[in-house]
């Protein structure tokens, strides 16, 4: 789904990743952890082709994101459901909207009743018409996740989605997540909690990924 | 039928789609912005069409009225000053291209200098030369033909053909309608560059909105097209008022018989009353090339 080969990104101050080969198979889900500042976010902003590998390359659904029209990384974005770590939303529109963007810039309606269901999911119904500054984190970060599962996508990249939750909500985004892989997308979930991570390889298969020294590597057992 | 590329893409970010305007927040002071740049730029560009029409017209009837009328001065003895103008118009008669020819009363002459002299003046006691108003044919005479036989049947007589006063007025009224076509342009530059700024200014002042549209998946067109909406309607909007306001304004401009002779033909006349109407479509169309060139190279700094 995602490939990274031999890909490496440089900010213009030194090189943050180096040599990163890496696939996303379809239906795996893998955590990736690092210190802060380690390149976990630039590592998932290359999976959707907000940043370009300043070496290497980088395939998502088998096409080399350095030679992507702009409007085909649009539709291929379409594919991909990504929780950002700064949860952004449109501030002027009700949290419905909100939700249902991917669909609504896609040109594609959703059913009333399917979007109340996947608010219903992630336990936002009654705060449809809320604005997005009224929200707390906890529920801005569980917006975000049924915005970015609202198309459908066949892979759902999470960057810190429970960074400004208490562990509760941490882990009931969890499992959210972890029933979302169930029904067979791929996910791949940037965090430093690893608290997190022993609670989901309780739960279902998981492969760790680390990053260390600007590459990535298999975690061990000591998780 | 199907529509070239380009104009099918125009035609497509001008098309009404609710959802995507709305995804784009309303912004107060760049709409105002467009609004009055867009009114006061088509008020001033009425008023710079109107000039440079009149000043076209009147140089025209200056130069039409002059071209079509000489004058021939004769200076001659008081005893002689008949019989010289008698053989002048009988010369005049017979020239091919003069129309008709006639010697300017006493009266006439004095109505000529009566405004530096006053009514009182005598002016059968004064050595005047005699005018004669030659009215040209079309085609004219010949000039310097009509100089050598007048100065073998009237050496006092001197052609005035007016060149050496209508040559300078053309010029200026050419230079004039010329600064007005100037104007015209430099008015409808400000307004794309002030567009332009508007428009840049609220891409930057959205450019989290920009960034969350495209992480969702939003083409450029996409987005391109709610910002290029709102600000080629605002636009075409405003210049409808300022065309409107402009319209009004040319209507009150004092008329030729309160103003004196000069403000004649000032305004429209004819057909030259559509033109203002034409102002707000052509504003429109200035501000969707400029919004839609600010919106897509703004976006491009978006992945």
């Amino acid at each position: 789904m995602i490939a990274f080969e031999s890909a490496a990104y440089n900010y213009g101050g030194g090189e943050l990743l180096s040599d990163v080969t890496l696939k996303l198979a379809p239906g795996s889900f893998h955590f990736l952890t690092g210190p802060s500042g380690s390149g976990k976010t630039t590592f998932l902003k290359l999976a959707y082709a907000e940043l370009l590998p300043t070496a290497g390359h980088v395939t998502i659904f088998d096409r080399e994101v350095k030679s992507l029209p702009r409007d085909d990384v649009a539709n291929l974005r379409r594919r991909i459901g990504v929780v950002h770590q700064d949860v952004q939303f449109l501030d002027h529109l009700p949290l419905a909207a909100n939700v249902q963007l991917p669909l609504t810039v896609a040109g594609r309606r959703s059913e009333t009743g399917d979007l109340g269901e996947l608010l219903k999911w992630v336990g936002l119904s009654h705060l449809a018409d809320a604005l997005p500054p009224s929200l707390s984190g906890g529920e801005r970060q569980r917006a975000a996740l049924a915005r970015a599962i609202i198309m459908g996508p066949d892979v759902i990249l999470a960057d810190e989605p429970t960074g400004n939750v208490d562990w509760e909500m941490s882990l009931r985004l969890l499992t959210l997540l972890v029933e979302l892989n169930r029904m067979g997308k791929t996910i791949l979930i940037a965090t430093h909690d690893l608290n997190l991570i022993r609670q989901a390889k309780n739960q279902i298969p998981t492969r760790v990924l680390r990053i260390s020294k600007r590459r990535i590597q298999l975690a061990g057992v000591d998780l | 039928m199907k529509l070239p590329k380009p104009i099918a893409r125009a035609v497509a970010l001008m098309s009404p789609d609710a959802r995507s305007d709305r995804v784009v927040p309303p912004s107060g002071h760049t709409a105002w912005l467009t609004l009055f740049t867009a009114a006061a730029m088509t008020f001033l560009c009425v008023f710079a069409i109107a000039l440079s029409l009149a000043s076209g017209r009147l140089a025209g009837r200056w130069s039409d009225a002059m071209a079509r009328t000489s004058t021939i001065r004769l200076a001659a003895p008081p005893a002689q000053m008949d019989q010289q103008t008698e053989a002048i118009l009988t010369l005049l008669a017979a020239t091919p291209g003069v129309d008709s020819a006639r010697a300017l009363t006493d009266e006439e002459n004095r109505a000529l200098l009566e405004p530096w002299f006053g009514p009182e003046l005598p002016i059968e006691e004064l050595p005047l030369p005699r005018l004669i108003e030659v009215t040209e044919g079309d085609p004219g005479y010949d000039a310097e033909g009509l100089r050598q036989r007048l100065s073998a049947e009237a050496p006092g007589a001197v052609l005035d053909d007016h060149t050496r006063w209508r040559r300078p007025l053309a010029e200026a009224a050419s230079k004039l309608r010329l600064l007005g076509l100037l104007s015209i342009v430099l008015i409808g530059t400000a307004m794309a560059a002030m567009v332009t700024l508007a428009a840049s200014a609220s891409l930057e002042a959205n450019a989290q909105v920009v960034r969350v549209l495209r992480l969702v998946g939003a083409r450029d067109q996409y987005i391109a097209r709610a910002f290029v909406r709102r600000f080629t309607l605002r636009a075409f909007a405003g210049s409808c008022v300022g065309a409107v306001a402009g319209l009004i304004g040319i209507l009150f401009l004092p008329g030729a018989d309160t103003a004196g002779a000069f403000l004649t033909g000032l305004g429209f006349t004819g057909w030259s009353w559509l033109l203002p109407f034409i102002l707000p479509p052509l504003v429109g169309l200035v501000a969707f090339f400029s919004t839609r060139t600010a919106a897509l190279r703004k976006l491009r700094e978006f992945r």
